[in-house]
């Protein structure tokens, strides 16, 4: 059984990865807010899978904050907020998607070949999960700069940080708990205030698009 | 190449053959009840077939001899193809001559022939048809391609036995470059096998026909032939996937017990597969014909990811 484990945790890391790429190929709001959540519980799996691993209790508690924030709190909010704003059509982007996803490989592949060498000195029990963290946080870049909306690039963000807490519990094994707890409730008080703003926005200009905001004075 | 090689690859195309049409009509079933339809009998293809093979064949005046060879060519394609294809053992004689790019070729050589024939006959809807069908089939070739050298890298081979070999019967392994090469694979196997997201293989509706442009010029025994072929690729695209990410059950070279218990395993495998196909096609909405180039990238670049991450992580 525990020869699965490194493996089950390079399969969830995976997940998450191509759970990054559809995000950016996906046009509806409400698909990628599923998408979004499904990349949370993938996160969540991996977190228990390398706790159990090395036999970190603190990995637990982490996994279950994520789900708690990730899967239920947070998709929950979102979808309360594109309920309220009514703004479920599809999502307008920048570049359009093939490019978008062309860029996106582009960024796969660098971020794989500059943690190549790097996971070659690293002992820890999934060193190939660094290239594959660093993809997500780069897709997750890419995603929030080619949507002009305001809920994706928000998802975007949400998504980069999924990314981000991948890499450190993959890697590093774990943050201390307190820098934990501090993102945790960093991500929430986040997504509460661009709630907030997204609201906002929506009743300065009737629209979510954030071009909006580039002028400083009204005509 | 034993006696045992030669009666496995006989059996695996009288399997195919005969399997092939219960396939389809064992996923018209069920998408028919998913729906809330009454559903058609399970056996319905078979009477289709016997049907069409029992009427005049009627020929357009203009039709060249291509038009008259095409169902033939096609159906063999077809056949061929589910018989290098490890269904029920991965020892097959057939399967030494054509690895995994061959059959791509063999794929794309009745998509060639098939678009060919549409455009003879000079009907309006032949030519969309076709046009259609080729927009699908270059895009979703290399995809293909790619899913297969996923599985190629693993075994470091591109033969069907041998990739079915390794990851079947050796050291049990997970592979997470195959789950994202899934995802692509079942992606290119709705768009080549005329299923819903991409074309809808039950209506005559000008707007969204591709597979029934293709064949609307064909009577008769032609159209069996057709229909057949249709369902034999059905069947050789599951057992391809079945082969790549559920291959426990085929039979080993010298195991002939086994080969007993290969023809239930692929039935009870095809069976689950049919329902999920069922699923999808009811799940999900027919998209426009222009947004499946876009459908289609998006399983090219998910199967390139699996390669680089088998590259990252290592065999």
């Amino acid at each position: 059984m525990t020869q699965f484990v490194p493996q089950l945790t390079n399969l969830f890391a995976t997940m998450i990865l191509m759970l990054s790429f559809a995000m950016i190929s996906q046009r509806r709001i409400g698909n990628l807010i599923n998408l979004f959540t499904l990349q949370g519980a993938a996160l969540v799996a991996a977190s228990v899978l390398v706790g159990y691993a090395t036999a970190q209790p603190d990995l637990y508690v982490s996994a279950a904050l994520t789900f708690v924030l990730k899967v239920v709190l947070i998709p929950w909010l979102l979808y309360r907020v594109i309920r309220r704003l009514n703004v479920r059509w599809d999502v307008e982007t920048l570049i359009n998607i093939p490019t978008t996803m062309l860029v996106g490989i582009g960024l796969v592949i660098f971020s794989f070949s500059l943690a190549l060498p790097i996971s070659r000195l690293s002992s820890s029990m999934a060193s190939g999960s660094l290239g594959i963290a660093l993809a997500c946080v780069l897709l997750s870049f890419m995603m929030m700069i080619t949507r002009s909306k305001a809920v994706p690039q928000v998802i975007g963000f949400l998504s980069m940080e999924n990314g981000l807490i991948f890499a450190a519990t993959a890697v590093t094994n774990g943050m201390p708990m307190i820098v934990e707890f501090g993102i945790a409730l960093d991500v929430l008080v986040g997504v509460l205030i661009l709630g907030v703003f997204m609201f906002q926005i929506r009743e300065q200009f009737d629209s979510l698009d954030i071009h909006n905001l580039e002028t400083l004075k009204e005509d | 190449m034993s006696a045992l090689g030669v009666v496995s690859q006989l059996l695996a195309i009288v399997a195919a053959l005969l399997l092939a049409p219960l396939l389809t009509g064992w996923v018209n079933q069920w998408r028919a009840r998913m729906q809330n339809k009454s559903a058609p009998p399970l056996l319905q293809p078979y009477r289709v077939l016997h049907k069409l093979f029992n009427k005049e064949s009627v020929l357009a005046e203009r039709a060249s001899p291509l038009f008259r060879m095409t169902p033939y060519i096609v159906f063999g394609c077809m056949a061929l193809a589910s018989a290098i294809i490890p269904t029920l053992s991965t020892d097959l004689p057939l399967s030494s001559s054509a690895d995994a790019i061959a059959l791509v070729g063999l794929f794309a050589l009745a998509r060639m022939f098939i678009s060919l024939a549409a455009m003879d006959v000079g009907t309006a809807f032949g030519t969309l048809g076709a046009r259609r069908e080729m927009l699908i089939g270059f895009l979703a070739e290399p995809a293909l391609l790619m899913v297969l050298f996923c599985a190629s890298l693993i075994s470091r081979s591109t033969s069907l036995t041998t990739i079915v070999e390794t990851l079947g019967h050796r050291e049990l392994a997970i592979h997470p470059s195959l789950l994202v090469a899934g995802v692509a694979f079942t992606m290119v196997s709705l768009a080549e096998n005329a299923r819903v997201p991409v074309d809808n293989p039950e209506t005559h509706l000008e707007l969204t026909m591709i597979h029934e442009a293709l064949i609307l010029e064909y009577s008769g025994r032609h159209l069996a032939l057709l229909e057949w072929a249709a369902s034999l690729k059905l069947f050789a695209y599951s057992c391809v996937g079945l082969a790549l990410f559920v291959p426990w059950g085929v039979a080993q070279a010298d195991a002939p017990l086994a080969l007993l218990l290969a023809l239930p395993a692929l039935i009870l495998k095809l069976a689950i597969g049919g329902i999920l196909l069922a699923c999808i096609e009811t799940l999900s909405a027919k998209m426009r014909i222009f947004r499946v180039p876009e459908f289609l990238a998006t399983a090219f670049l998910l199967a390139v990811i699996g390669l680089l991450v088998n590259i990252l992580l290592g065999v």
